[in-house]
């Protein structure tokens, strides 16, 4: 018998006559934020984003591309990293250096990325009762590296299209296939004496640009 | 590199060098209260905590008595994503399989993001064994392996050092295992923070290797989850060439939609925090994003014994949020290497002598060193009854003590002096009795090693509430049958 076979026989031997257990009751809510009000919704993923220490700034098209450009100039970035499907006018106005991850010569590698000051995304959805952005790889967001080794992510979330109150209301509209990043704030640890600190291995600023109609 | 946990001394008598530690006694006391009065502010947010504890704890049930049919659904969904399982019966035959996955690559060095499943195993020592030097990424991971340290706490593994002792630990060692402590380094945090940073940087981009643990893994899409704080987590999952994950079968769950409850659940209840920073998903590889090659050791390592046991099997429902331990004030007095396992505090004192025995006299002692308060089953978020258990475990070191010719007599005097440990620290007692809750309801309905599912002996009866009540009756009814 093999190891696998011993411990799935071990497993049906502990639970020989014992009490079925019944399908989980789910009586916890789905949200717990008030629906219908799309505005006060955009309100609480500002609060909590901020709370947790990202900054947050909200615009509408014609002025994304000047705050890219100012928030990436008052950082000090001067190289951006550029996931593939990132809307191009997204850019237009900073004059950072750009490196698109679908160069010809092949994606950027881990000590280029390394060498890049800042990475501009979009992403999947946004939950505002956690102040979370989830990414998903899709179109403007590019693999989990891109996000992960420049020091600034400045990421652009469409208010209220992509917004949704809660977890369980996140879940049913992500692909489990696809590799997905849940972002709550910038990089911390709790890990000295149990209190929060920001910046550690991940990118030690989050910008967060809610783009409204 | 890091301390072992073999040969360790009774409960009681590593809890007496912690007590008499004033530092170790403060570092403890701080830490512990500072995410107490946070976790209640962020359960409090929730209106439907309850509900969402009630449906974990039903989620997880309902896991472990199918767990066999859930575990071969998730192997199926992660070959068909690209992964390879294994299986692994113990701690020994995990890291053979780990060791020989990191050799077949060739390379001689792994990054690691903090498992509790390879702290068990005692994977570093194995590698290290065969030459692979594991580097642990996680802060409080890489202040316990700098300092030759042993873990003394579920989520904060360091958390008996202060920044003080934190800051010497990096100046005096960060330069043997790589980049040094920058010049001039103080203990503030975000300092030390900048310096593990530093440290790491170099080795995350280098490596070909990572290995990490597991919260979550869903058998119905074969979706592995890790949730994490610093961003080592991420660099581990998505860097390396290779990932291998070595994770316990009890953590797998059924569906998807179970992740929205353990997701609600966890931060607020581990960090204090409505959502930690990062959460990575990942199934299987995926073209073009992360690893090429993914590897899940699936390990057994006693839980299937534990799982055979009525009362103790809910042991099996823990999360790791460590809420348990921040609340415990027998936990907060002897400091978590008391325990003796890598599973401190109460859900140590009835995990390691489930997945272990209870056959030395630390395990033992282990289901002894609690005040039997109630404090655990309050904050835990699958609502494990830990003092159910504990005293079901009591009862199986006294059933085992029963012939002065075996190791009986050895294993029922460790148990009475953590018991008495206990009563003599009127502090930690104290304190727990005021936590005791009126609902607490201590009577297993079987007692643990009477035999899985049959009707046992029934058990002694048992004080609702007061331990020295309880305390005072073993050591008479001890004293007249001796
Ligand atoms: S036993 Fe409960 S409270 Fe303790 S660590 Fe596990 S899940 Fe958390």
């Amino acid at each position: 018998m093999s190891a696998r076979e011993r411990i799935l026989a071990r497993i049906r031997a502990a639970n020989a006559g014992a009490p079925e257990a019944p399908e989980p009751s789910r009586d916890y809510l789905t949200a717990h934020a008030p629906a219908g009000d799309p505005a006060a919704l955009v309100d609480l993923l500002h609060e909590n984003l901020a709370d947790y220490r990202a900054r947050v700034h909200r615009t509408g098209p014609a002025g994304l591309p000047g705050l890219v450009a100012r928030l990436l100039a008052e950082r000090g970035a001067r190289s951006v990293a550029v996931p593939p499907g990132l809307p191009a006018h997204w850019l237009a106005e900073t004059g950072a250096e750009r490196h698109p991850d679908d160069r010809p010569a092949g994606p950027l590698d881990a000590r280029e990325l390394d060498a890049v000051d800042a990475v501009v995304t979009g992403c999947a959805l946004a939950v505002a009762e956690t102040g979370t952005l989830v990414l998903d790889g899709g179109a403007g967001q590019g693999r989990r590296a891109l996000t992960l080794v420049p020091d600034l992510h400045l990421c652009v979330v469409r208010v209220p299209e992509q917004l949704v109150a809660s977890v369980p209301l996140a879940l049913p509209r992500l692909a489990p296939g696809r590799p997905l990043t849940w972002i709550s704030g910038p990089s911390a640890t709790s890990d000295i004496e149990l209190d929060r600190v920001e910046g550690v291995h991940g990118p030690r600023t989050l910008e967060v640009v809610l783009l409204g109609a | 590199m890091s301390g072992t946990f073999l040969g360790m001394p009774a409960f009681p008598e590593a809890a007496g060098a912690a007590v008499a530690d004033p530092v170790l006694r403060a570092n403890l006391r701080h830490a512990t209260h500072t995410i107490r009065a946070k976790r209640e502010r962020a359960v409090a947010e929730l209106a439907d905590w309850e509900e969402l504890r009630q449906a974990g704890k039903e989620i997880k049930d309902r896991t472990l008595r199918r767990l066999d049919v859930y575990l071969l659904r998730l192997e199926e969904a992660v070959v068909a994503a690209g992964g390879t399982v294994h299986w692994a019966e113990d701690a020994e035959e995990a890291n053979r399989i780990v060791t020989g996955l990191v050799e077949a690559t060739g390379e001689r060095e792994v990054v690691k993001v903090k498992s509790m499943a390879t702290q068990e195993t005692g994977l570093n020592e194995a590698l290290a064994a065969a030459g692979i030097a594991a580097y642990e990424t996680d802060l409080a991971e890489l202040i316990v392996q700098l300092g030759d340290d042993r873990p003394s706490h579920i989520l904060v593994p360091a958390i008996h050092r202060n920044r003080g002792e934190v800051r010497d630990i990096f100046r005096e060692r960060m330069g043997d295992f790589g980049r040094p402590a920058p010049e001039g380094l103080t203990d503030e945090p975000a300092e030390l923070a900048e310096a593990a940073r530093l440290h790491l940087r170099e080795k995350f981009l280098r490596a070909r290797v990572g290995i990490s643990g597991a919260n979550f893994m869903v058998a119905e899409t074969g979706t592995l989850v890790v949730v994490e704080s610093e961003g080592n987590g991420r660099m581990c999952l998505t860097l390396p060439e290779t990932l291998i994950s070595v994770v316990g079968v009890e953590k797998v769950v059924p569906t998807w939609r179970d992740l929205e409850v353990f997701l609600q659940t966890l931060p607020r209840s581990s960090t204090a925090e409505r959502m930690n920073p990062y959460t990575s998903m990942w199934t299987g590889t995926a073209d073009g994003d992360g690893p090429r090659a993914f590897h899940l050791v699936l390990l057994d390592n006693g839980r299937t014994a534990a799982l055979a046991d009525a009362t103790g099997r809910q042991a099996l429902r823990c999360i790791r949020c460590s809420a348990c331990l921040n609340v415990c004030p027998v936990y907060e007095r002897a400091g978590g290497h008391a325990y003796g396992s890598v599973y401190p505090g109460p859900i140590g004192a009835i995990l390691t002598p489930q997945l272990r025995g209870t056959v030395s006299e630390l395990d033992a002692s282990l289901p002894y060193a609690s005040s039997l308060c109630g404090a655990c089953y309050e904050v835990c978020p699958v609502a494990i009854d830990i003092p159910e258990v504990l005293v079901a475990l009591r009862e199986r070191v006294v059933a085992e003590g029963g012939s002065p010719h075996r190791s009986g007599h050895r294993l029922e005097r460790a148990a009475m002096a953590a018991a008495t440990w206990v009563f003599d620290h009127p502090a930690a007692l104290a304190a727990g009795e005021r936590l005791a809750s009126a609902t607490r309801r201590l009577h297993p309905s079987r007692p643990l090693g009477a035999g899985a599912w049959t009707e046992g002996r029934s058990l002694p009866e048992l004080p609702e509430r007061s331990f020295r009540d309880w305390w005072r009756r073993r050591t008479r009814d001890g004293e007249e049958g001796s």
